[in-house]
């Protein structure tokens, strides 16, 4: 186990590392409120947390500028929730409300943001790659300097439309971050299982694309790597790939009974390695932070994640005539 | 002896083309390869090379010349010393023209796949003992009956061994077949699915689960471009003797991507065998015939039925032969033709209907190609009355289908339209209340044939 390192990083400020605090720590109560209401029968179908795997998305957004944009697969709620979308619409489209991101038409796979630039929220494996290169296309040739960041699993880094994705981004220099979330498992297949080429960023090399590798439990770690890819595609340098090391505490979906690994795997990760407890760490050793500012923060984001809760209860249901609203769009002029 | 040079089809779509320039002139002695004129076709210029060795004995069409069709005589090669013979010799009439397409013989029948005689022997015998079992179980018992049978099945797919499945179909296959036999896949849909497919090439017949058949899609290449075609392509000599299965269509708030019926999409494809099973034992008789089946089967199962259970017969072989369909209760004052969970739809609303002395007699295909419409003709002729169920979408769907097959060959027998009951014309929605109401419902089936029923 590498040691923790709450003193390696002594030039951070404080205001920063209470910033992740709060924004790890809101993915990880929302979660487990998203667990509880999906057990209540509130929220159907699939539902896939992202508990455990906080610091990836906090730690590149903290990289990310006004105007970037991202898109990911169906483990999504934590990406909603780091690039600003509120709470309350995300609960709201998990239980199927009208106050949902898409109406409650779309659930908790396919959601959307275009005021967040949020482009989804995708059920379908890998599929998202190729998107995110194509949002990625549409901001050079606009000839913006605006980066997509592109998230994929362990699992879809396996699908070949990645690789088609890889070898067109590097051909046209888009500007793309290709950011392979390995938190070891595709549903029930460790990433050894599914490949003899297990350093997945490396893979890149083929098509010339730079990458790295990085810590995904440690949010200051995955900020620093996020900050040289950004300014690496914003120079026009062309795509590049962060390969973040992460894991998730739950089963792959809510009825998953994740008996592919062992409780003690689960368990010493979140003992050494957990990425919230390693700021709370940090904070308390380096006296940024009293035990009782952090029990204030933890009482605030409580209370964001109940008003979102009873949002997504009280939001009607969407009135029927939703059952036929947006299957074109409307022919102009 | 002389040779006539032929106008070049120098595209697929080109039918005549213009002669924009000589590069060789009577007399000149011309090889294999020479580049002798260039020719415009509708696409783009193209140099037109010499396939014979010769003199250019004579040029017939001059450079300039708009409009040549394919296959005019565009000049003459000779051999050395040989006089050249004279143009109306050297182009026979019936040359001038692309030569005339026979007209092709006639299919066998006004629809796709013929089907056979009505035959309505029970699937198994009166005195045979049956055991209650769920979809899940048959399907798995067909399964590992036919891996028994024979060493060249074998299954692949995301989750099928570690896992026992995602839906737990392949339940024990590991274990008692090893892995060289029950294969997990990457999340590689396209890849495995093309591997399988050369692995029926070369003579293994391979059993490819996808863990949904939306996931299929990204699989769809190999499906009807390797396996339903290569049959044909190769005029007989290989194919693809091989099952795609897994669970098809709406299951529960899974959403737009995640809850699609895809039978009528497979159905539409010439090469491939469709099959969509109601009970359990539709799903074990009709698995094990798709297992020995030499062709490629497309295997449409539904989540929402796996856990039901349904009597099997205990029998050392059970197979159900495809094309044939099963009356699942008969009834005279109308016809309800559906398949997979659709017939749950169909049974519930005949009961509906029973209860207000309709009498509906339901259909359940069970395999959509072959489909089996003399069963379906023949209940017609009957009632005089039609309800199709499917939960796809309606347009293009298995229903509009069927109404055409019995306009054209029950038309006279028909007192009412067609009505074809589907899921809604829209994507999935995810809001509990919206699914509900994109979805199939009994009342529905029960509305239609009382419309049909003028009732
Ligand atoms: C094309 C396709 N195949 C299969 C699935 C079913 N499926 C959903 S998630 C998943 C595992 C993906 O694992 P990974 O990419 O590592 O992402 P993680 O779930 O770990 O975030 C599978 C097989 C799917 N949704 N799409
Ligand atoms: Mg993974």
């Amino acid at each position: 186990m590498p040691p923790k390192k709450a003193a390696a990083k002594p030039n951070v400020s404080a205001e920063e590392l209470l910033g992740h605090y709060r924004e790890m720590l809101l993915i990880r109560r929302f979660e487990e409120k998203a667990g509880q209401l999906y057990g209540m029968g509130l929220i159907g179908g699939f539902c896939h947390l992202y508990i455990g795997q906080e610091a990836v998305v906090v730690g590149l957004e903290a990289a990310a500028d006004e105007g970037d944009k991202r898109v990911t697969s169906y483990r999504d709620h934590g990406h909603m929730l780091a690039c600003g979308m509120d709470p309350k619409g995300i609960m709201a489209e998990l239980t199927g409300r009208e106050g949902g991101f898409s109406k409650g038409k779309g659930g908790s796979m396919h959601m959307f943001s275009k005021e967040k630039h949020f482009y989804g929220g995708h059920g379908i494996v890998g599929a998202q790659v190729p998107l995110g290169a194509g949002l990625a296309f549409s901001d050079k040739y606009k000839g913006n300097d605006r980066v997509t960041f592109a998230y994929f699993g362990d699992g879809a880094a396996n699908q070949g439309q990645v690789y088609e994705t890889y070898n067109m981004a590097e051909l046209w220099d888009l500007p793309v971050i290709f950011v392979i979330e390995n938190n070891g498992y595709a549903m029930g297949t460790s990433v050894v299982r599914s490949t003899k080429s297990p350093s997945l960023w490396e893979r890149g090399a083929a098509y010339g694309i730079e990458g790295e590798e990085v810590d995904g439990m440690d949010v200051l770690a995955v900020k620093a790597a996020g900050e040289r890819a950004v300014a690496y595609c914003r120079a026009g340098k062309g795509p590049y790939i962060l390969e973040v090391k992460t894991y998730r505490y739950r089963g792959h979906s809510m009825s998953d009974p994740a008996k592919y690994r062992t409780r003690e795997e689960v368990q010493k990760m979140r003992d050494e390695r957990d990425p919230i407890e390693q700021i709370r760490d940090m904070l308390l050793t380096g006296k940024h932070a009293s035990e009782d500012d952090l029990k204030a923060i933890d009482k605030d984001i409580k209370a964001i994640v109940n008003e979102a809760a009873e949002f997504s209860k009280e939001s009607p249901e969407p009135a029927l005539e939703e059952l036929w609203t947006d299957i074109y769009a409307k022919v102009e002029g | 002896m002389a040779i006539e040079i032929l106008m070049p089809a120098l595209s697929p779509t080109m039918e005549e083309g213009t002669l924009a320039k000589w590069l060789v002139k009577e007399g000149d002695t011309v090889s294999s390869g020479d580049i002798m004129a260039e020719i415009e076709t509708d696409k783009a210029t193209m140099e037109f090379e010499a396939v014979d060795e010769g003199i250019i004995g004579k040029i017939l069409i001059e450079a300039g010349t708009e409009g040549v069709k394919v296959n005019t005589p565009i000049a003459i090669l000779v051999e050395e010393g040989e006089a050249v013979p004279s143009a109306d010799t050297a182009a026979p009439a019936a040359k001038q023209d692309a030569p005339q397409e026979t007209a092709p013989a006639k299919a066998p029948a006004t629809v796709a796949a013929a089907a056979p005689v009505t035959d309505t022997t029970p699937d198994w015998g009166a005195d045979v003992e049956v055991k209650p079992t769920t979809v899940r179980e048959a399907l798995r018992d067909a399964m590992a009956e036919e891996m028994r049978r024979d060493p060249d099945v074998f299954l692949m797919g995301e989750e099928v061994a570690e896992y026992q499945g995602a839906y737990k179909i392949s339940q024990g296959l590991l274990d008692e077949f090893g892995a060289k036999r029950v294969i997990d896949t990457p999340i590689t849909e396209h890849g495995f699915a093309g591997i399988a497919t050369g692995a029926a090439f070369g003579g293994l017949k391979p059993i490819v689960e996808f863990m949904t058949f939306n996931f299929a899609m990204q699989a769809i290449d190999h499906i009807i471009n390797s396996a339903a075609k290569t049959l044909y392509m190769s005029g007989g000599q290989m194919g693809a003797p091989m099952v795609f299965r897994g669970p098809n269509g709406a299951a529960a708030r899974v959403g737009a991507q995640h809850s699609q019926c895809y039978a009528a999409w497979y159905m539409q494809v010439p090469g491939l065998k469709v099959v969509m099973p109601y009970s359990a034992s539709d799903a074990k008789g009709l698995m094990k015939t798709a297992i020995r089946d030499p062709n490629p089967v497309i295997f449409l199962e539904n989540e929402i039925l796996y856990g039901k259970s349904f009597d099997v017969p205990v029998m050392d072989d059970f197979t159900i032969p495809f094309g044939k369909a099963k009356i699942e209760r008969a009834g005279d004052d109308v016809t309800i033709v559906s398949f997979g969970i659709g017939v749950t739809y169909a049974l519930t609303a005949a009961e509906k209907l029973a209860e207000e002395g309709i009498n509906a007699e339901v259909i359940n295909l069970r395999t959509l190609r072959p489909m089996d419409t003399e069963t379906i003709l023949a209940s017609v002729r009957k009632t005089n009355r039609c309800v199709t169920v499917e939960e796809g979408w309606p347009q293009g769907s298995v229903g509009g289908y069927i109404s055409n097959v019995i306009m054209q060959q029950a038309f006279d027998y028909l007192d009412a339209p067609v009505i074809n009951c589907t899921g809604k014309d829209v994507p999935m929605p995810y809001a509990a209340n919206l699914e509900k109401h994109a979805l199939l419902t009994a009342d529905e089936v029960v509305a239609a044939c009382k419309q049909v029923t003028y009732r």
